[in-house]
């Protein structure tokens, strides 16, 4: 099994000491809890249950989980407005994850981020970002700590391609380009900035851009989560390398509107090629086929993952609704340290 | 180490703003190698106002760092490089340009330990200039403390002498938030005794630079200079004024600005931002809360005129406020008309 740029599964995964069924299950694993929980998000709106709005990333799993799993639970991310499967497949728990998105107090941030805001300081996780393009500098910055300290740390930095109309990602990726950083942009072309086709607002060709500051850039189907996997894996060791920074461009679909609210969607995007994502281009289903069709595992295995999962999810939320909102005297804690 | 008081005796050294803050760098720069200077033409040029000249001799390129053009791009870095283990301090040429790094301040540096709960903490000092009659034009020559002084989670330094810079900037170095610390650049030749010994001040403590009992004028960074000219205008009239420095107008020392207005019954307010929604404006209507009952008059202000800072000198000169003008005004004061 080779993925398009060459790499081949079995020696990403010796990198990573783990034989080539166990991480593509694991995989898999991740997509599903990460749909699981964005499914369940989209609930607690539905039913009034969560304050404000957030923006889900169904359709998008395999790009979080193919990247996460190509680095070390030290490595830094820094994540977006839709990040909850940036969060999640770099080790945060679905019950504070929830809890966050409540706005309750064993939240991820006490309830102060909220679904745009989550960090998980643990995992590397150094913040979701509301404002577009911002976290770019934040990895950028944690990329220039990780060589200045020589800790062998790499930075991933989610954007979407709606970021490429920032001017700041532009800014870091010529520093890092200067300064040999080891950083990862990795962007996520799921066809829109909002509402607007990313072709109305994107000139000339992406990797055009990165190649300007001579980092070197590639393109993956962002729905084979293999092929993300062998990508990032390849970038990340060449960060590790100390070779300087790298832009992974991954091409995937925003299955739902902007945010939960995005209802009426038909003026931007048309309801069939909306139905041609979900049925041909899913990407836990693209890659639950080729598990069978591989024979890494079988159906009745995957549908006790799935009640498996299914009672994670479930139990995460009964504890995110029962969890104790913040006192009241938290308001003004933790403006400064 | 505790703080000295000017008035121990302390051997003492003659040196400029400039020098001042020069050895606060170079001192934090040796005590703790996390400490990084990132900026435009900080390194062999020293900035453009020479204040660094031989930092890159003692700490090399890998500390002192020649950044591209990109304030946000080199800010939001610093921010992330805070975020993760070191301490940067970011050189903003001019706090006109405070308004390209709005974001990395107002909505990165400002809000990530509150947002993530306390977990993340952004060590970063910013340090940049304030103060117009350079004959430098309207984005070359603002006074822009109350943009950031008005933003949670922000911490603001306004030195007025050398022995302040020094103190206040080596705290502000060793502090756990983001920091914006605001030199006079007409300041930087004027000289002032200087402890040989090594010292820290304390944030949020003002300064009496001149014990009075008739009026309280409190004064800011340049307008330190003016309030003691003014002073010395008065006492030939016969009227004791109190000069008052806060020197950090984030955290601000209400308590000793609100106990000298009780004292001498009448209170003066002048800083060089504009006088509309200024920080003269806040310091003002503290006084005014808290000791309306002890006030013989209302409280008087002085700011820039609100308007651009033009260039021709005829015109700069009457934007900022004398020594002459706080005379009138308080003469005025204190007769009651």
């Amino acid at each position: 099994m080779t993925t398009k740029e060459g790499i081949t599964n079995e020696q990403a995964n010796e990198n990573r000491g783990q034989s080539g069924g166990e991480r593509w299950l694991h995989m898999y694993r991740q997509m599903r809890r990460i749909r699981w929980f964005e499914q369940n998000a989209n609930e607690l709106y539905l039913s009034a249950k969560m304050p404000g709005l957030t923006h889900l990333s169904v359709g998008q799993e395999a790009v979080a989980v193919g990247v996460c799993e190509a680095l070390q639970p030290t490595d830094y991310i820094t994540s977006t407005h839709r990040g909850h499967g940036h969060c999640l497949a770099k080790g945060a728990k679905l019950d504070l994850m929830f809890a966050e998105l409540l706005g309750k107090a064993p939240g991820y941030c006490r309830g102060k981020g909220g679904s745009m805001h989550i960090a998980d300081q643990e995992h590397g996780n150094l913040g979701a970002n509301a404002i577009v393009g911002a976290g770019a500098a934040i990895a950028t910055g944690a990329a220039f700590s990780a060589k200045m300290l020589g800790n062998q740390r790499v930075a991933v930095c989610f954007v979407g391609e709606g970021a490429l109309g920032q001017g700041l990602l532009y800014e870091v990726m010529n520093m890092a380009a200067l300064w040999r950083l080891p950083v990862l942009y990795l962007c996520e072309n799921n066809f829109y900035n909002e509402y607007t086709h990313f072709t109305q607002t994107t000139a000339g060709e992406i990797l055009a851009r990165p190649a300007a500051f001579g980092i070197p850039a590639k393109e993956v189907d962002g729905q084979d989560v293999k092929a993300v996997f062998g990508q990032a894996s390849q970038f990340v060791d060449r960060l590790r390398n100390g070779d300087g920074p790298a832009f992974l461009l991954c091409h995937t679909y925003r299955v739902h509107g902007h945010h939960v609210g995005d209802i009426n969607r038909t003026y931007y995007r048309s309801k069939e090629e909306e139905q041609e994502w979900k049925a041909k281009r899913d990407p836990l289903q693209i890659h639950r086929d080729w598990l069978l069709q591989e024979q890494y595992t079988n159906e009745e295995e995957l549908a006790a993952m799935d009640r498996e999962i299914q009672a994670e999810a479930e139990a995460a939320v009964q504890f995110a609704l029962s969890a104790p909102y913040p006192d009241l005297t938290e308001v003004d804690q933790h403006v400064y340290a | 180490m505790s703080t000295l008081e000017l008035s121990a005796p302390v051997e003492t050294r003659e040196l400029t703003f400039g020098q001042a803050i020069y050895e606060a760098l170079a001192e934090e720069m040796r005590r703790d190698e996390r400490v990084v200077v990132l900026g435009e033409d900080v390194a062999e040029a020293g900035t453009v106002f020479k204040v660094l000249s031989g930092l890159v001799d003692e700490f090399g390129t890998k500390r002192v760092i020649d950044t591209p053009i990109s304030e946000p791009g080199f800010t939001g870095i610093g921010v992330g490089a805070a975020m993760t283990g070191l301490r940067p301090v970011i050189d903003i040429m001019f706090g006109d340009f405070l308004t390209l790094v709005m974001d990395q301040l107002v909505n990165q540096a400002a809000k990530t330990h509150y947002m993530s709960g306390g977990k993340l903490k952004v060590p970063m000092v910013l340090r940049t200039t304030l103060g117009a009659t350079r004959r430098s034009a309207a984005q070359h020559s603002q006074s822009l403390q109350a943009l950031v002084s008005h933003i949670p989670g922000l911490k603001v330094v306004l030195p007025s002498t050398p022995y302040d810079a020094k103190g206040l900037l080596k705290t502000a170095i060793r502090d756990d938030n983001p920091v914006v610390f605001m030199e006079d650049k007409m300041n930087y030749q004027q000289k002032g005794h200087v402890p040989a010994e090594e010292y820290i001040l304390p944030f949020g403590v003002a300064d009496i630079k001149r014990a009075g009992n008739d009026v309280t004028v409190v004064a800011t960074s340049s307008m330190v200079t003016v309030a003691l000219a003014a002073a010395n205008l008065l006492a030939a009239d016969g009227i004791s004024a109190e000069i008052i420095d806060p020197r950090t107008t984030v955290p601000l020392d209400s308590a000793t600005l609100i106990s000298s207005a009780k004292k001498t019954g009448r209170a003066v307010v002048i800083d060089e931002g504009h006088r509309s929604y200024g920080v003269t404006a806040e310091i003002a209507a503290t006084i005014a809360e808290h000791a309306f009952y002890y006030l013989d008059a209302p409280v008087l202000r002085f700011g820039a005129m609100d308007v651009p800072i033009p260039f021709s000198p005829v015109l700069e000169d009457l934007t900022v406020p004398t020594p002459e003008q706080v005379a009138a005004g308080v003469r005025k004061l204190c007769s009651g008309n």
